[in-house]
């Protein structure tokens, strides 16, 4: 028996289907991102879990039980917000204690593990705060940790690093993994961000349109991709042509290599380079039309713009998708 | 030169503001205030001169701290009952989809476009001995009863036009609140009424203060409603300053009366003030 299982979840608005025919079984402990672009499906998907939308069709089985239609507070789910929603008049000891007093827990055991949630995410010097006086970053952990305090047999992340500046974003992309592990909760994630969803994720959805396009992990995911939209989706490709009739063919930036010229498969005319730090990155116009091409930055100097050099790369890297597949 | 005068003219412009300040409120009001010092002479009306008699009478006669007590007895049930009605409303308004919410915001506003003469007789004709809510008690059997000329129908008018004042302000912070904040308190166990009381109303709390002190200051010094639907019997503040310039003439008292209510009015709504800054500055901002 898995131990969350979406069986043919639907949302219609209308005749509008924001979700449609969503199955997905997630075993204990697993970290599990809902990844697509705006307006997929994966945040009402999302709350139709944490029970905030009501399922059109299909059901939801969390353990063994049916909560398609249990009302959003019997289900005892942690939920982090977009948003955070923390309780602004409520200190950070107040919101993260705030389940723990739905349940009725005592108030002795309640300091306990409030201390404890707090210390897990690093801010139990700040206790007495109002959530104002705290940056984005300690608000985001005060979620985690209200969320984490009562022990939920499934933590729900909506968006949870979209509001944090590229820097925090990372650090907390680890912590959240690092806690995840630490307490070891299913978790289900949303987001648009494929960096994020590869780096926490035991496995990644990948939804378009309201469909689940591909469920697998980031590796798979990224280095085989079941569409075209995934592989655009997850990260830079290059479309090579193929003689009509056959598939087209794809073969991400990094997998190729530039050499010198008539030594690779086919010369190319460096059209622009960009410098990002770790690597370079090369747009590149050959017979195969324009390619890119990012190279780690080892030190040695790069190909300045109009050189003509060899572009190579190994066939097993090459990837045949079907166009457009559903 | 330019620097100079670029750094002087927000002080131009409030010039307009400033002078209809002065000419318009503060130079009454001081008007008022010496007015209030003047000695009195039955034949010949305000004679100049210092005197606190009239604060002193004022203070110490019974009849005057009668009107003075009703008067704080019907602003703070007109304050109550605007609570327990326009803040639910408020709520259930800023829950209202599209095209019900405006509709029904227009509703709410009506009262404000009606003219107080016509608002206020309508409520004597509703409330009169032969009105139709006393013909409805003689058909429910219950008999006739007198229902004009008493505190409930001075608080029932005043609630009915203040109740804007107070769902207004309400409705603003509600339209400030992340409705995420509420689904949280739901996803954490909280049922629909603790979410409300726990998360939704400390939340609004300001709102329904600032509401609380406008409809407590309207109703505290409101004139037409109770002196139409109050009678000559039943009198408020206002209406026995009314009183005393032009019935009695006794320009000096009605003043001192007057600068009382102010003054009371003006403590209510510093304590309030107080109240609110310490409590929601440090939380909400």
């Amino acid at each position: 028996m898995p131990f969350l299982e979406l069986d043919n979840l639907t949302k219609q608005y209308g005749h509008l289907y924001a979700v449609e025919n969503v199955s997905l079984t997630v075993e204990q402990g697993e970290f599990i991102s809902l990844l697509g672009p705006s307006g997929c499906g994966k945040t009402t998907t999302l709350q139709m879990i944490a029970g905030f939308v009501e399922a059109t069709a299909g059901a939801i089985r969390l353990q063994g039980r049916d909560i398609t239609h249990a009302p959003a507070n019997s289900r005892g789910l942690g939920i982090v917000f977009q948003s955070y929603a923390l309780f602004p008049h409520m200190t950070v000891a107040g919101n993260v204690s705030f389940g723990l007093e739905m349940q009725k827990v005592s108030k002795a055991e309640r300091a306990r593990r409030v201390d404890h949630a707090l210390t897990l995410v690093h801010l139990d010097a700040y206790a007495d705060r109002y959530p104002r006086e705290l940056s984005g970053g300690q608000r985001q952990r005060v979620a985690l940790a209200r969320a984490l305090v009562i022990q939920p047999p499934l933590l729900l992340l909506d968006e949870p690093l979209s509001n944090l500046d590229a820097k925090l974003r990372e650090a907390m992309q680890f912590e959240l993994r690092n806690i995840q592990q630490q307490v070891g909760t299913t978790t289900i994630m949303v987001t648009h961000d494929q960096a994020e969803a590869f780096s926490v994720s035991d496995r990644v959805v990948v939804m378009q349109s309201g469909k689940v396009m591909q469920i697998d992990t980031p590796y798979q995911v990224y280095e085989h991709p079941a569409t075209d939209f995934i592989s655009r989706f997850v990260g830079k490709t290059n479309m090579i042509p193929s003689a009509p009739g056959h598939p087209q063919r794809h073969i991400r930036p990094e997998k190729l290599r530039l050499v010198a010229a008539g030594s690779g498969r086919v010369n190319a005319t460096v059209a622009e380079r960009f410098f990002l730090g770790s690597q370079w990155f090369y747009h590149l116009t050959s017979d195969l039309g324009e390619l890119t091409v990012t190279i780690p930055n080892d030190g040695s100097a790069p190909q300045a713009p109009g050189t003509v050099v060899g572009v190579q790369w190994d066939e097993a890297n090459m990837r045949t998708l079907a166009e457009g597949r559903a | 030169m330019m620097a100079a005068a670029k750094k002087f003219s927000p002080v131009w412009l409030t010039l307009p503001s400033l002078a209809l300040f002065l000419v318009m409120l503060m130079t009454p009001l001081t008007l008022t205030l010496l007015l209030s010092f003047n000695e009195y002479d039955n034949m010949k009306g305000a004679v100049g001169g210092f005197t606190l008699d009239h604060y002193w009478k004022v203070i110490s006669d019974g009849f005057y701290l009668e009107i003075f007590w009703r008067t704080l007895k019907i602003g703070l049930l007109t304050t109550l009952i605007c609570v327990v009605v326009g803040v639910p409303e408020a709520y259930i308004l800023s829950r209202m989809n599209r095209p019900w919410r405006s509709l029904f915001l227009m509703i709410v506003l009506t009262p404000l476009l009606v003219s107080v003469v016509v608002r206020t007789f309508g409520w004597s004709m509703l409330l009169g001995f032969e009105g139709p809510i006393n013909q409805l008690f003689v058909a429910l059997g219950w008999g006739k009863s007198r229902l004009l000329y008493t505190e409930g129908a001075v608080i029932a008018a005043l609630v009915h036009v203040m109740l804007p004042f107070m769902i207004i302000p309400v409705w603003t912070s509600l339209q400030k609140l992340d409705p995420q904040v509420e689904q949280a308190a739901l996803s954490f166990g909280a049922s629909r009424l603790t979410a409300i009381t726990r998360v939704v109303l400390p939340q609004i709390m300001p709102g329904i203060l600032s509401g609380g002190l406008i409809v407590f200051g309207l109703a505290a010094s409101s004139f037409a409603i109770p002196g139409l639907l109050g009678g000559r019997r039943l009198k408020m503040v206002a209406t026995t300053v009314y009183d005393q310039y032009l019935h009695e003439l006794n320009w000096p008292m009605g003043a001192s009366i007057a600068v009382i209510l102010l003054l009371a009015n003006l403590v209510v709504m510093l304590t309030c003030h107080r109240v609110v800054e310490g409590q929601y500055r440090r939380r909400l901002g």
